[in-house]
């Protein structure tokens, strides 16, 4: 990206936004109450969000907010304050697995990265029906006539991911319900 | 006068069309906008307060504040200046850093989400964001945030009451933030769009004005078709459950009587808030009342029309009256008839909100997420999927469709009310048979447990 594309508005908007993104991704990791960690989260969410915005994705944007802001970080924080746990439950076990995980897991993420950064474009190319331009890109529009075509792939995963989705409510519903209780009175 | 109107400055301002304008004029627009948005958002707190206050007495045989100004009516004015005289305590074991956050979280979705509130059909003036075109999840991801101003109030105070009301209006909102989306996308699948002001005009006889030298090819203004157009109408029984649906989990999602457990008194002191005062906590009270004047706004415009009138010669002075300039008649409609006509909806459905608290006892907490979760979620789903099969069904078979999509529903709601009948009296035969004995038994057992014994 050009010093010019970085200082005009939606350069200016990348720019706020991703540093948002980057610092309060990085005070996720460092930040010891955990409490404070799940909202670094949330402003993190936010700015992804953000990002999505300057990019005209406005559905996208939104939909980041109601389910991952809205609700998902909200049942973190439940579990968070529920079990209240302070500094000391966090660092007492398995240090050096969790050492290992974090060196091997940068090292995946930062070859992921160099590799983008080396390959330049991307050799995914969109068939020309998929090409929603104009005012529709991004919109709720858009997405549907992308997302439903017969024709393009992405009906087939829509559905199956939905699918997935159905056999996780169930599961949780099995795990969740009432278990027969063996019968304690009549002793 | 005619000089300062023709000046460029001004017709940049006010005259011409958004995407002929520099951007500063943009800006003044904007920040415009919200200033009327503010002042009508916020400035009907201290009314909305007034009038409770005044009704719940008159429902509950008292007077209501009547001292202060004629009819009490500066009664609102004297409590903010109390609430700002009295002492500001910082309790000594708070997390500082969120105990002061929290307030500022807790009121400022709600500001967020008067931008997209339309108060006329003016593409430029319409709104504080006329042109949002996903107006609605932009409210819902609003909503969904304003969650976290309560739970960090509540576990910011250390102090187990306050966090036993943060969690539980949390968790409160998050169940019925689902029966209001479901009712909500009732209506954007009858109505097809998801931009605010389409939604009003959607139930309207709008009109494609043209507007020349611009981008924007057309200025849809609309005019009121009846009352029988609005949503609450539309695909009969549908659109009426949708509407009830969103008004029940709209009363829970503000947190307001009989759906009030965050702040029961007599088992939580004042819920989260308990731990706040002064300024803090009046940003609280002004955050909840304003709160509830959005909602109650977003299903007005939803369900009851928007700004429009329930008739048609209501909403505007009549064109014959020619004795006025024709810009002098479009400034009367836009600009006093049309928000005068949301106001006056909007204050009816909020003293029907009181009315409800005035008469209706709180409920017990399990009975709350028992209703959410097990009454409206179902309703509101089947509601969801009984509009798609209505509207699917009327495109092929034309209006009969929508009549054997109402007899589906029928056979469903006999289904089901007669399976919960056998449940209840199924339950009630057994209560005595044989519930109660080992209820009773296992008290003893208890109560033995915690002797001590004698040897």
């Amino acid at each position: 990206m050009t010093l010019q594309a970085l200082l005009s508005g939606q350069g200016l908007m990348f720019l706020f936004f991703a540093v948002a993104a980057i610092a309060s991704g990085l005070l996720v990791v460092i930040l010891q109450n955990p409490l404070r960690a799940a909202l670094s989260l949330v402003i993190n969410l936010f700015s992804v969000a953000g990002l999505y915005l300057s990019l005209n994705a406005y559905f996208l944007a939104t939909v980041q907010v109601i389910v991952y802001a809205g609700a998902i970080m909200v049942l973190f924080l439940f579990v968070i304050m529920l079990l209240n746990m302070g500094q000391a439950n966090l660092n007492t076990s398995y240090r050096g697995v969790r050492t290992i995980i974090a060196f091997s897991s940068a090292i995946g993420f930062g070859g992921l990265m160099s590799a983008v950064a080396l390959k330049g474009q991307p050799d995914v190319m969109l068939p020309a029906d998929a090409m929603v331009t104009g005012s529709s890109a991004g919109s709720v529009e858009g997405i549907g006539k992308v997302l439903y075509n017969p024709n393009l792939p992405w009906l087939f995963a829509f559905e199956w991911t939905s699918f997935l989705l159905l056999v996780a409510v169930i599961g949780a519903v099995v795990l969740a319900g009432k278990r027969q209780q063996p019968s304690e009175d009549k002793a | 006068m005619s000089e300062l109107l023709n000046s460029p400055v001004w017709r940049d301002l006010f005259v011409n069309n958004a995407d002929q304008i520099p951007w500063y004029a943009e800006f003044v627009r904007s920040l415009l906008r919200f200033v009327i948005a503010l002042a009508g958002g916020l400035g009907s707190v201290p009314i909305l307060v007034w009038l409770e206050r005044r009704l719940l007495g008159f429902w509950q045989g008292r007077l209501g504040p009547n001292r202060v100004g004629p009819f009490g009516l500066l009664q609102p004015l004297a409590d903010a200046l109390k609430l700002m005289m009295k002492e500001d305590i910082t309790p000594t074991n708070v997390d500082k850093t969120l105990y002061y956050l929290a307030p500022a979280i807790a009121l400022v979705p709600v500001i967020c989400s008067l931008t997209v509130l339309p108060w006329n059909s003016s593409s430029d003036w319409g709104a504080v964001a006329p042109h949002l075109n996903v107006g609605i999840l932009f409210l819902l991801a609003v909503a969904s945030i304003e969650v976290y101003g309560v739970i960090l109030a509540g576990w910011s105070s250390n102090n187990k009451y306050s966090l036993l009301g943060g969690l539980r209006a949390s968790s409160q909102v998050i169940s019925y933030e689902l029966g209001m989306g479901l009712s909500i996308i009732a209506v954007l699948l009858m109505t097809g769009t998801l931009a605010m002001q389409e939604l009003v005009h959607s139930q309207t006889i709008a009109t494609n004005v043209p507007i020349p030298d611009s981008n924007y090819s057309v200025w849809t203004q609309s005019v009121s078709a009846g009352f029988w157009n609005w949503n609450i109408f539309k695909l009969f029984p549908f659109g009426l459950v949708a509407a009830v649906v969103y008004m029940i989990s709209m009363i829970a999602e503000t947190n307001r009587a009989p759906f009030d457990l965050p702040e029961a008194e007599t088992e939580l002191v004042a819920g989260f808030h308990t731990e706040y005062t002064s300024f803090k906590f009046a940003m609280f009270f002004m955050g909840e009342y304003a709160n509830m004047m959005i909602v109650s706004a977003i299903c007005v415009t939803l369900f009851l029309g928007g700004y429009t009138a329930p008739w048609g010669i209501l909403g505007q002075l009549p064109a014959s009256w020619t004795f006025f300039p024709s810009s002098v008649l479009n400034f009367v409609n836009h600009v006093v008839i049309a928000p005068a006509w949301l106001f006056i909806k909007l204050y009816t459905l909020i003293s029907f909100f009181i009315l409800v608290r005035a008469s209706q006892p709180r409920l017990r907490y399990d009975m709350l997420m028992h209703f959410g979760w097990k009454v409206l979620l179902p309703t509101a789903l089947a509601n969801v999927v009984l509009v798609a099969t209505s509207m699917a069904l009327q495109q092929l078979f034309g209006a009969v469709g929508h009549f054997i999509a109402v007899g589906i529903a029928g056979c469903l709601a006999t289904i089901v009310l007669w399976v919960a009948y056998l449940h209840w009296k199924a339950r009630k035969s057994g209560d005595e048979a044989s519930r109660l004995p080992i209820r009773r038994e296992s008290v003893v057992r208890a109560i033995a447990a915690r002797m001590p014994v004698e040897d």
